[in-house]
């Protein structure tokens, strides 16, 4: 334990040691890369690569290209630029997906500690978790849609209004494993000595959670952040095509999987494409996630 | 010999039609592929499409509907009109009379008491007849003798031809069924599954939601026909499927319901085997304008109601130029290929009823801007085109679909080259279509500006379809917003065209009116704007003959003139 005393005193050699380890993950390590140009590309793209305008007439005229110098990744079935809506899909696809991950962990941390805490709390709270797991989600987005689409809509606009449900939705309702997971943990760290002897000096519980807690909470809550970053982004596109979500003229990569399945037999990159986005940010994500867990974890980590 | 062979060969030449030659079970075994497979072969316990095709295979009517939507007699000798006396004058009755000499595939007589029978099979109280509207007004049924069949109707009925016409509607043998009357009918299954009949053929064997095996009816009318000696009707698979295994591996003869995208379409008729067959019917996709205003800023139960005009669709001037920005061709070749066409009715068919109405075909997308510019719709900063304020916005929705979706991002291009601000919105087909009074997002509520989907009417007759844009079918919160008048449309003149439709019989006006009527709705006022005549595409192998796909009847209407092409 002397060297966790001595890293809260020197955060930067800390997170030294965490990179340090990081580095040894060869996976973690390829997975942040993949991920940053993922992210560079879809925040950058659009800069870079501006499709010409064309008029529709024409546009179908050039419709299922290959891809060429002029249409990197081809063109689709009404003629527009593949990679154009590649970028501009990968930035809803991405952004729901993290912002729906980090309600859900936020929500489910704070959840699964307070039921794991405070004695009083964890019966109503877990009851409440139970309640949540046994929503279905699609008939209580139905219902979210119908009541709060227009006036969402009508404050910041349909697409901003869609992404704002939508990330709210999906955090809402995928908060629920990590609160329990984080339970368990809270359940068997409260014991510990380190923590007895933190309360035996007087320590406030919300020191006490601040700071011996949620720091050993952590690598659970990780793994559950990245698995929720590949759920969030798999729901988004089931209900993109359940017409629930975004706007049908507003791409995700969801939606440009389902456009494309029934052209695969012909194209086959048209479902390629965005199904290689999303496999290799999911993995990706899941590597960064297994390399940050060891990397973490004081007891894994300097082995 | 060589000669007679080559003199054969020239008058087979000539009469163009092989089966001319072939006699009963000569041309072997016809493969038949259902993407959905019938689970009874009794079509009066089923409105489902893929039952009551595979019913109508051995079961028949007095008549039924040729490709043009004309009715011609099957078991009657001929069909009945005003003019050959077959229809009262006043039009309350219609007599059909039987062919003499006619067999049950079991071989005993077909006589009017079937007939009568039948009716009284489907009006039985809790039957649960899917059919019963084929039967509606009729009060009673008599048999003067063993060919001949009066329906009596509770007053004047300007279309009689709904009983005992269609693959909807055939004739039960009577010995078969008696015990399977009312509430018995369900439970009859060695009846439904294998129902003795009068069509070409009759079944060997049936597996429930799988393969009906047929065979050529010994007792059938003409002893030429079938050609083929044995059917097989298989079910199941999908769309894309089933016209692989005609076009491309030729394992099946014919499949029904082939509505591929028409790339695929192109790519599979490469393969040499066979063709994509195509019908059209009635069935139009089409844009509907709301009259009235959708707007949230209203209350519930006030928006999308007659009391609130829309404030910018209400102009003519901006419904046309939306219409006339429209490209109806290239949606055609993006969404359907050849299973639909350009069209500017709302009812595109039968002829008699179609009118000649094609101004709205070519693309005039300067023509569009000019209108709007002289009607004071100009650009503003953004532009938008605005008037007095208000701005060209407009809330385009539709049910879930690949090719609405393709549709929608065409016509939004359309649009905005226009100077009209789209907003798109996509809702799942189970709501859209599901007519639930709770939901805001059903196509009757129409909390939108504009939305498209498709629609068709029952037979051939189109004036129930046209009667639907009275100006009391408006769908409101006061009758659970389950009106037809999915426009809001309104005109006493429309109104009153409606009802001299009821009372006029003669064919020639009713083709008139219901032609004036089609034009008051799609040209004169562009409330509703056509795009697509959707047509049903099958695909049928090279190596069958006689296919003829039908929209107003089923598609195994002539199978009894199918033949091998050898």
């Amino acid at each position: 334990m002397t060297d966790a005393t001595t890293a809260i005193e020197k955060p930067a050699s800390q997170m030294r040691a965490i990179w340090q380890q990081f580095r040894t993950h060869k996976g973690a390590l390829f997975g942040l890369i993949v991920l940053g140009t993922l992210i560079l590309a879809v925040v950058l793209g659009p800069f870079l690569w501006v499709p010409e305008k064309m008029s529709v007439a024409k546009a179908i005229m050039l419709k299922n290209q290959g891809p060429s110098w002029r249409f990197p990744l081809g063109t689709d079935q009404l003629g527009r630029d593949m990679l154009a809506r590649m970028l501009d899909a990968g930035k809803v696809s991405l952004a729901v997906g993290f912002v729906a991950m980090m309600i859900a962990i936020f929500v489910g941390t704070t959840i699964g500690i307070l039921a794991g805490y405070f004695k009083r709390l964890d019966g109503p709270l877990m009851r409440l978790t139970d309640m949540f797991l046994a929503l279905p989600l699609i008939p209580l987005l139905l219902v979210m849609v119908m009541l709060f689409r227009d006036r969402i809509a009508g404050l910041v606009g349909p697409e901003m209004g869609a992404f704002l449900l939508i990330v709210f939705a999906i955090g809402v309702t995928s908060w629920m494993q990590a609160a329990r997971i984080v339970r368990g943990e809270v359940l068997a760290l409260k014991e510990r000595e380190y923590v007895l002897a933190a309360r035996s000096i007087g320590a406030i519980p919300r020191r006490i959670i601040l700071r011996h807690i949620l720091p050993n909470v952590v690598s659970p809550v990780m793994v559950a952040a990245t698995l929720g970053v590949a759920e969030a982004i798999i729901t988004e596109s089931v209900l993109s095509f359940l017409g629930l979500g975004f706007p049908p003229d507003f791409p995700t990569w969801g939606r440009l999987l389902y456009d494309g399945l029934s052209y695969m037999q012909i194209y086959p990159e048209r479902v390629i494409w965005p199904g290689v986005a999303i496999s290799l940010t999911v993995l990706s994500v899941n590597y960064i996630g297994d390399g940050l867990r060891d990397a973490l974890d004081p007891r894994i980590r300097g082995r | 010999m060589k000669l007679k062979t080559a003199l054969l060969g020239a008058a087979c030449a000539f009469a163009f039609a092989p089966a001319a030659f072939a006699e009963r079970g000569s041309d072997g075994t016809v493969n038949v592929l259902y993407a959905q497979a019938p689970s009874t072969l009794n079509p009066y316990l089923s409105s489902g499409t893929k039952d009551v095709e595979n019913a109508s295979i051995i079961l028949e009517g007095m008549a039924g509907f040729d490709e043009k939507g004309v009715v011609f007699p099957r078991l009657a000798e001929s069909v009945p009109t005003v003019e050959n006396g077959g229809i009262s004058a006043d039009l309350t009755s219609i007599t059909w009379k039987l062919k003499p000499g006619l067999l049950w595939s079991d071989g005993t007589p077909v006589t009017s008491a079937d007939a009568k029978f039948t009716y009284e099979y489907c009006t039985a109280p809790d039957g649960g007849c899917a059919q019963a509207s084929r039967y509606e007004g009729i009060t009673s049924i008599d048999t003067p003798d063993d060919q001949t069949v009066v329906i009596n109707f509770d007053g004047p009925k300007p279309n009689p031809y709904q009983a005992f016409v269609g693959g909807t509607s055939p004739i039960l043998q009577k010995a078969q069924f008696a015990n399977c009357m009312g509430a018995a009918a369900s439970t009859c299954t060695e009846q439904n599954f294998n129902p003795i009949g009068t069509g070409p053929f009759r079944v060997v064997e049936f597996k429930t939601n799988d393969t009906v095996t047929l065979e050529a009816n010994p007792n059938y009318r003409d002893p030429a026909k079938p050609a083929f000696a044995k059917m097989v009707v298989k079910g199941g698979g999908d769309a894309e499927s089933a016209a692989r295994a005609v076009m491309q591996t030729g394992e099946f003869d014919y499949a029904w319901n082939t509505q591929i995208n028409p790339e695929l379409q192109a790519q599979m008729e490469t393969g040499g085997k066979g063709k994509f067959v195509n019908g059209f019917g009635t069935l139009v996709e089409r844009i509907e304008m709301n009259m009235t205003d959708p707007s949230p800023d209203l209350a519930e139960g006030e928006r999308s109601t007659t009391k609130h005009p829309h404030p910018i669709l209400s102009d003519i001037n901006v419904r046309t130029a939306l219409s006339k920005a429209i490209d109806r061709q290239i949606l055609v070749d993006i969404g359907y290929g050849n299973a639909g066409r350009p069209t500017c009715n709302l009812v595109p068919a039968p002829e008699l009823f179609a009118s000649d109405n094609t101004g709205c075909i070519p693309h005039d997308m300067e023509g569009a801007k000019k209108l709007l510019d002289d009607a004071g719709w100009v650009p503003g900063a953004d532009g938008v085109r605005e008037k007095d304020g208000k701005k060209l916005h407009i809330l385009y929705q539709t049910s879930t679909n690949p090719v609405r979706q393709d549709f929608q991002a065409l016509i939004k291009d359309w649009w905005t080259e226009l100077g009209v601000d789209v907003e798109l919105r996509n809702i799942d087909a189970s709501v859209f279509f599901g007519g639930d009074a709770g939901s805001p997002d059903t196509f009757q509520k129409f909390y939108a500006d504009v939305e498209m989907y498709a629609n068709n009417f029952d037979g051939t007759d189109p004036e129930p379809y046209l009667a639907s844009y009275l100006c009391n079918k408006i769908p409101g919160p006061d009758n659970q917003w389950q009106g037809e008048n999915i426009n809001r449309f309104c005109d006493p003149a429309y109104d009153a065209l409606v009802a001299e439709m009821g009372k006029t019989s003669d064919m020639a006006k009713r083709s008139e009116l219901a032609k004036k009527m089609n034009d008051m709705l799609t040209k004169d006022s562009m409330v509703i704007v056509p795009l697509v005549d959707r047509g049903r595409l099958s695909a049928a192998s090279n190596a069958l003959g006689g296919v003829n796909l039908n929209t107003w009847d089923t598609e195994m209407w002539n199978v009894q003139d199918w033949f091998r092409v050898k």
